[in-house]
């Protein structure tokens, strides 16, 4: 029997490979990667709780379209800034932008 | 169900080790999108269909291939060796297998207080009527940070005179 304990499990190794991406690549793109691995796994957690929890609303499936949109908005902003990084200092690797460092 | 579950979870977690382990950046992108298909059957398994489209729509169709135009747009050197890891990969390590070790011992050690299993409601009307009556306020927050967002980034990529 799948219980709730098995979809917190999967959710929390996802997690942590989103958190091994993020502090190790050295990519920025990959970085970005990293960070929908980890929204993904709180959104298996959100729609994990609402099914086992409280079937009968709803509630964790609303919070997760609402990370979706907010994930959408994080990455279309961080292409941008990569982008732009690219383009105006040619810069991929996320520990050559120090811009803001004096 | 059970092997339906453990199939999509083998999936998901194996495309997810092989987007990281992959020095070529095209791949990880690509394995990326199969672990989101992955995602999406897990929340078929629980009932969450309009989520399952949302997550293929939003995920597979919008930012997997949103990632894919920025490794191709910001290309330096060789892309075979385009994923490479800095010099925290021991760091790194550690830390995810002791944070995934903490998060197991404390989610197989955790008694969850099982309720007796209703009947779902109409997944499509449950949500409409909760995003247009009760969380309308949240809703159009949404709709106004998607539209500054879209601005900001067209601010942020034209090209400067």
């Amino acid at each position: 029997m799948i219980g709730l304990s098995h979809y917190l499990l999967v959710a929390a190794a996802l997690f942590c490979i989103g958190v091994y991406s993020v502090i190790t690549k050295k990519n920025a793109i990959a970085v970005l990667m990293g960070i929908e691995f980890m929204l993904n796994a709180i959104n298996i957690n959100l729609v994990a709780f609402n099914h086992f929890m409280a079937p009968s609303q709803v509630i964790g499936q609303v919070f997760a379209i609402f990370i979706i949109g907010v994930a959408a908005a994080e990455v279309s902003l961080g292409l941008a800034i990569i982008l732009s990084l690219y383009r105006q200092r040619h810069l991929v690797a996320i520990d050559e932008m120090d811009i803001l460092k004096w | 169900m059970i092997i339906l579950f453990y199939l999509f979870s083998a999936i998901l977690l194996a495309f997810a080790l092989g987007t990281v382990i992959s020095t070529n950046l095209i791949h990880s992108a690509l394995l990326m999108m199969g672990s989101f298909f992955a995602v999406a059957g897990l929340y078929l398994l629980l009932q969450a269909d309009y989520l399952a489209m949302v997550q293929i729509l939003v995920y597979v169709g919008a930012i997997a291939i949103l990632l894919v135009f920025g490794v191709m747009l910001t290309r330096k050197g060789s892309i075979e060796e385009s994923n490479l890891p800095n010099r925290y990969k021991t760091i790194g390590l550690v830390t995810a297998l002791g944070l995934f070790g903490l998060l197991a011992r404390s989610i197989t050690y955790t008694r969850f207080p099982s309720p007796p299993l209703e009947s779902p409601p109409q997944n499509i009307i449950a949500i409409a009527q909760a995003f247009l009556l009760q969380y309308i306020v949240a809703f159009e927050a949404l709709g106004i940070l998607l539209l500054i967002a879209i601005l900001g980034a067209i601010l942020i990529g034209k090209e400067p005179k």
